[in-house]
């Protein structure tokens, strides 16, 4: 017997039928829904690079099962720049040479989102390696992540005070 | 991954009576459980999703100074709720030093206390496991072991209880609840986990159908609060399980210890509360004799189960090393590297 889910992935809604639960929230958004941008590395939990917002939480998507989470609000790599303009977060991993390769950088990016929202890594460098420890990079590009994190938190808290 | 039924009961006994059918197995997160269905070493034909179960999302704090915390409160949720990490701040320092802000985000209560030991052989179905196929054998014993149990492990299995959440409830007297065709019962944290003993895919007290619903703190494990601290030696500086880690609790009355609380995790099958321990430092001077003292009675009868003799060792000084961090006091707030040997320890000397 299928589910039918419903999910909102970067603000549009979106009915999934499932004839076959093992479906991950990973593989519906590459292979169904055709965004790509968020990775495939371990598929264990381990890597970080599916890293998404799950109702605004960032959470390993190879870990999801989409049966599990009937009517949530996704939002990806593809769906975090607002018109032309690239969200403070994706900017600063441009500024500070954030990546190398790139393959981790959409759930670096995803990650940094999340770890800013939640709020709890201030100014300290410490703090934000630690909060971004879930989040692998091979190339060993973590000396710019850790700076792009700590200027776009800058950056992002204060447009929210001149706003 | 195999083939499985998902079925999404809207009441407790309707989940309970879904997950009483052989082969059937609860879902909150799937963090452990999807992990290990896709390498084929967990194959339920049905899983209960037990996410959109009422009552059990909720941290209720009792005016006594106890708390009861629902089995689907997510692991980051309870570290960061003020009140318990207040209270409670080893348990805090615990699951912010476990996985990832990702995996906190999601993994639930009730899933920690059921992980499964990540011993390489169980996961790893070329290789004989008997708590993955009783009977089979267990090639941790002659393989690569040196992170494997040194206490409470049998002839049949050497693996550890991966939990840090674990470790401190077990110190601070937690109580599981748990819901089943029978009713509600509750059994004691530190019987809630067996040794491996003959039998170790046996490896709760849960009975086919069991439901954990709630995780409950008592009002005296607060009276802790001043002086508790949770430390986790790990291969890497973050994100990675305990090779060996300890939990440590003091009550401190006048400059002495009162009473104090021990548990240690990495070592055996189930987290490790060290009753001996403790009763060593009742009434004792807060020192560097009385510490190594209590990490002596802490590893009493363990013994190497391969290559891992060093963590007997390892295990002393990380319990004299809690004890003397939990006598400097609880930091304000978790330490930037939560549970790390690494982190400096103001007011307390880390070298004892």
């Amino acid at each position: 017997m299928g589910l039918s889910i419903a999910l909102t992935v970067n603000g549009a809604p979106h009915r999934v039928e499932l004839e076959d639960p093992r479906v991950t929230l990973l593989d519906l958004l590459r292979e169904r829904l055709h965004l790509t941008g968020t990775k495939k590395g371990c598929d264990r939990g381990q890597c970080g690079a599916c890293t998404v917002l799950l109702d605004g939480r960032r959470t390993n998507a190879c870990l999801a099962l989409v049966a599990a989470h009937d009517g949530a609000d996704v939002l990806t790599i593809e769906g975090l720049a607002s018109g032309g303009e690239l969200h403070p977060v994706q900017a600063a991993f441009i500024a500070h040479d954030a990546l190398q390769c790139g393959f981790c950088t959409p759930g670096q990016i995803m990650s940094a989102v999340g770890l800013i929202a939640e709020g709890h890594a201030g100014n300290d460098p410490e703090r934000v390696r630690e909060g971004m420890s879930g989040n692998l990079c091979r190339c060993g590009a973590y000396a710019g992540i850790t700076e792009a994190v700590l200027d776009a938190q800058g950056r992002l808290a204060r447009g929210s005070e001149a706003a | 991954m195999n083939s499985f039924e998902f079925v999404r009961p809207a009441t407790v006994a309707e989940a309970v009576a879904a997950a009483s059918a052989p082969g059937a197995a609860y879902h909150a997160a799937g963090t452990n459980l999807l992990d290990l269905m896709k390498g084929g070493v967990a194959r339920p034909t049905r899983l209960v999703d037990v996410n959109r179960l009422p009552g059990l999302d909720r941290i209720e704090h009792a005016p006594d100074g106890g708390v009861r915390v629902g089995a689907l409160v997510r692991n980051a949720d309870l570290a960061h709720d003020p009140a318990f990490s207040r209270r409670f701040p080893a348990v805090a320092e615990a699951l912010l030093s476990g996985a990832s802000a990702q995996l906190r985000n999601a993994a639930t209560v009730g899933g920690n206390l059921l992980q499964r030991t990540r011993c390489a052989y169980f996961y790893d179905l070329a290789s004989a496991c008997n708590k993955r196929e009783p009977g089979a054998g267990c090639d941790a014993r002659g393989g690569e072991n040196r992170l494997h149990a040194v206490l409470g492990w049998s002839g049949s299995c050497i693996a550890t209880h991966p939990s840090d959440f674990c470790v401190p409830l077990a110190a601070l007297g937690a109580t599981v609840e748990i819901e089943s065709k029978a009713g509600r019962r509750d059994v004691p944290l530190l019987d809630f986990h067996r040794l491996p003993g003959a039998a170790p895919e046996r490896e709760t007290v849960l009975e086919p159908g069991d439901l954990v619903v709630a995780v409950r703190l008592p009002a005296e494990a607060a009276r802790f609060a001043a002086h508790a601290r949770y430390l986790k030696v790990r291969e890497r500086t973050s994100y990675a399980f305990a090779v060996v880690s300890a939990a440590a609790a003091l009550r401190m009355e006048a400059g002495r210890i009162a009473e104090a609380r021990i548990a240690l995790g990495g070592v055996a099958l189930k987290p490790w509360r060290a009753h001996d321990a403790e009763a060593a430092l009742a009434g004792a001077q807060p020192d560097a004799a009385s510490f190594r003292r209590a990490a002596e009675a802490a590893l009493t009868g363990a013994e190497p189960s391969g290559g891992n003799a060093f963590k007997i060792e390892l295990a002393r000084r990380i319990v004299a090393r809690a004890l003397a961090m939990a006598a400097g006091g609880t930091p304000e707030r978790v330490p930037a590297l939560p549970a790390s040997p690494f982190a400096p320890a103001p007011g307390a000397s880390v070298h004892v």
